[in-house]
């Protein structure tokens, strides 16, 4: 009933020259998510991944769960002196993730073109 | 069923991860209906979708013969919505998240369904059932939050 969740990397460079690894998210964020979630941040090799950027443009539905997720890999790239940015989500979810209060740890842009030149 | 005030819509869910979508598409689609802004009915939509998971994965216990009831009842300027599960209710209500304490391992990553409710819908409560089971939670969305 839950839609698949896709996840996929690109490398990109910020505005500013830094390499910024790209972990782009499609259908639903929830518990079944695990793998395209963390598994996907955790395959991104650490010594060189010190800019990570989550796209949210093609994700519709985020549930707990799936925030949970986000704040797993947030407390995992903390750890290993990674920074985490994100773009795409819609207002709503822009709500929730401020209330929650992910937007302590991670910067949100409305879209990747603003996110590459803030970093 | 439907007077000159009120109508009311059900949807009884399976207790499987996944069917909270249906719940919240139907919310959604009667709260479009009744004219709430986009921004409240994406409101209501999170709200009802984590009631249904709480109902289902605490409630229910995930147990695949019960089900789970969504009652939507809409009025002249509202819009409540009662989630019934077979659990016995909640004892008490978890703590705020923090996302310090969570990031510092202080605290489980999950836990936020209630407190997301709390926060997007006008009212909220959570009834225990009088027999032990047959508890609900019942949230109610105003038309008119933004004029009063």
């Amino acid at each position: 009933m839950q839609s698949e969740t896709k996840s996929r990397v690109d490398q990109l460079t910020s505005n500013q020259g830094y390499p910024v690894v790209v972990l782009r998210f499609e259908g639903d964020i929830a518990s079944t998510s695990k793998d395209a979630v963390l598994g996907a941040y955790q395959g991104l090799p650490k010594e060189t991944a010190k800019l990570i950027l989550l796209d949210f443009t093609g994700v519709e539905y985020i549930n707990s769960s799936g925030i949970a997720l986000v704040i797993q890999l947030l407390i995992e790239a903390s750890n290993s002196g990674q920074k985490v940015y994100a773009f795409g989500l819609s207002p709503h979810f822009t709500k929730v993730f401020t209330m929650v209060g992910i937007t302590k740890y991670a910067n949100l842009y409305p879209n990747q073109a603003a996110a590459l030149a803030a970093l | 069923m439907t007077d000159s005030k009120t109508t009311t819509v059900e949807v009884r869910l399976p207790t499987r991860l996944g069917y909270e979508k249906v719940a919240m598409s139907t919310a959604a689609s009667v709260a479009k209906l009744m004219g709430f802004p986009e921004d409240r009915v994406e409101d209501l939509k999170t709200a009802v979708a984590e009631a249904c998971i709480n109902a289902i994965e605490h409630g229910n216990r995930l147990d695949e013969k019960l089900s789970v009831g969504v009652v939507m009842r809409a009025d002249t300027d509202s819009l409540e919505v009662k989630v019934l599960d077979d659990g016995k209710g909640i004892g008490k209500q978890p703590p705020k998240p923090d996302i310090d304490r969570k990031m510092h391992g202080e605290e489980d990553p999950r836990g936020m369904g209630m407190f997301l409710i709390q926060a997007l819908v006008d009212e909220v409560e959570w009834v225990p059932g009088t027999d032990g089971k047959s508890s609900y939670v019942r949230l109610v969305i105003k038309l008119d939050r933004r004029a009063a």
